[in-house]
């Protein structure tokens, strides 16, 4: 996953995750939600990464797990884009 | 329903005994009081059924969750506080089976709720979160002594006073966001409830709710390592969804039986006459069909197959499917109860009579306003936008 697809997840977290923290203090492996993402924040963050790379997640991506880190979100959309980096939800649906 | 084995049929059989001989003797009575049911919870002691859902390997009955629902409808054909106490019960008792991870003290915790029949309410609601369990005020706060401490303003503890245990929402830290939750257990003698304010209310009256102050003092391993966030998707909320709606399907039920026995008897009075309520009951049995189906859909979708599916259990679709389920049984149970009173009628009205069915419709009502639905409604259309399949 190249430096800009996170580049572009940081960009995407700081305008629609609302979280109470500047985006650049966090590393790519902290737990957005333990630093303030609420349920309904996510949402919108979903919808927006979707609209930015061009991407559907299916329902069995739609969980807390797949959008709880840039590095998670960055594995869910190199997935879904065929780069095969595999995401952290162990199938389900 | 599926056909359960031996021991499960032994206990719906024993809940139901209870159902029939203790609970629904005293329904009236502890309605009346607003007191808590204690002679039937007593006699669920008794029977062993408070471990009932306790893993066979702490000593419990390792019932499976369609028997734990089974008996919570018995229950509720009977007397709607003593099931909701029960389903509120077994739902800590579920929760914490499920999550517990191995970890001694829980396990060590659950050998005595099965010794002991330990009572477990819970704390997760509280006053300033408008209504959003997701998200804490009161904080696991560290003690110089090197145990933990809390104090929350809990603005509705179903019998908090008769539980012996007490399951809470903290947050995980003085420090941390408020959605950054753990569970923490506190037994008797580790937690004091000060009341805020009685409870007099319209229905669901014996379950005794009223608010509190809770402050407690308890060990670091009385809290459930699992993030709440996992616990809360995979089984506190579906688990409370799908138990909380049996016991409506059984106060529903029984208000559908009264109105059909109260056709019964006015038919044998004058045979061969016209009975227009008849057509209203056929109404009030469509709307119960529609209710019992969605009931048992939903039980049967938390595990497919016996398959107890977790990463699908933390999919939106999943939220969604349990929400709808406890927005569907909380329109559709009151419902059946005010097409059962309006087919009895007047002698339905009156609180003295075989055919009552006043108490099963306040009782009903409350199911709207246990998480509210217009939340549910707010929450589910956020999750629409994003939410691929219907």
């Amino acid at each position: 996953m190249s430096a800009d697809t996170r580049t572009v997840i940081r960009s995407v977290l700081r305008e629609h995750a609302r979280l109470p923290v500047d985006i650049d203090t966090l590393d790519d492996d902290t737990d957005l939600f333990a630093a303030g993402m609420t349920s309904h924040a996510s949402v919108n963050l979903m919808l927006a990464l979707e609209d930015a790379f061009d991407i559907e997640f299916p329902d069995r991506m739609l969980t807390r797990g797949v959008f709880d880190s840039v590095s998670a979100i960055a594995s869910a959309i190199a997935e879904l884009s065929g780069d095969g980096e595999p995401s952290a939800t162990g199938g389900g649906a | 329903m599926s056909v359960p084995v031996d021991s499960e049929q032994a206990l719906i059989d024993a809940v139901r005994a209870i159902a029939d001989e203790v609970a629904a003797t005293a329904a009236d009575d502890v309605d009346r009081e607003a007191r808590f049911p204690i002679e039937a919870i007593d006699a669920l002691r008794g029977a062993g059924a408070l471990s009932a859902a306790v893993p066979e390997a702490l000593g419990g009955g390792g019932a499976t969750l369609q028997t734990i629902a089974r008996c919570c409808f018995e229950l509720g054909r009977r007397c709607s506080s003593t099931a909701m106490v029960f389903a509120m019960h077994q739902i800590q008792v579920l929760t914490i089976a499920r999550h517990l991870d191995g970890a001694p003290w829980f396990e060590g915790y659950l050998r005595e709720v099965h010794q002991e029949q330990r009572l477990i309410a819970s704390a997760t609601s509280e006053v300033g979160t408008g209504g959003d369990m997701s998200r804490s005020i009161a904080a696991a706060t560290p003690e110089p002594d090197g145990e933990l401490s809390f104090e929350k303003q809990a603005p509705t503890v179903s019998y908090g006073a008769y539980a012996d245990d007490l399951l809470t929402t903290l947050r995980r830290t003085p420090e941390s966001e408020p959605g950054d939750q753990v569970l923490a257990l506190t037994k008797s003698g580790q937690a004091e409830l000060e009341p805020a304010g009685a409870w007099d209310t319209l229905g669901m009256r014996g379950t005794c709710s009223p608010g509190f102050v809770v402050r407690a003092r308890f060990a670091p391993e009385q809290v459930l390592a699992a993030p709440f966030a996992e616990v809360m998707n995979q089984s506190m909320v579906p688990l409370s969804h799908i138990l909380w709606s049996h016991v409506w399907l059984g106060i529903a039920t029984d208000a559908f039986e009264r109105a059909r026995a109260f056709l019964r008897a006015s038919a044998r009075r004058r045979p061969g006459e016209p009975l227009p309520a008849a057509a209203r009951l056929s109404h009030v049995m469509a709307e119960l069909t529609l209710l019992r189906g969605e009931v048992s859909q939903a039980l049967h979708d938390f595990q497919v197959d016996d398959v107890d599916d977790r990463a699908r259990l933390m999919t939106m679709a999943s939220v969604l499917r349990f929400n709808n389920l406890k927005l569907a049984a909380s329109e559709h149970a009151p419902g059946v109860c005010a097409g059962a009173l309006e087919v009895v009628g007047i002698v339905g009205y009156r609180n003295d009579t075989p055919y009552s069915v006043g108490r099963h419709l306040r009782d009903a009502l409350s199911a709207r306003l246990m998480v509210a639905n217009e939340r549910l409604h707010a929450t589910d259309a956020a999750l629409l936008l994003i939410a691929k399949e219907p």
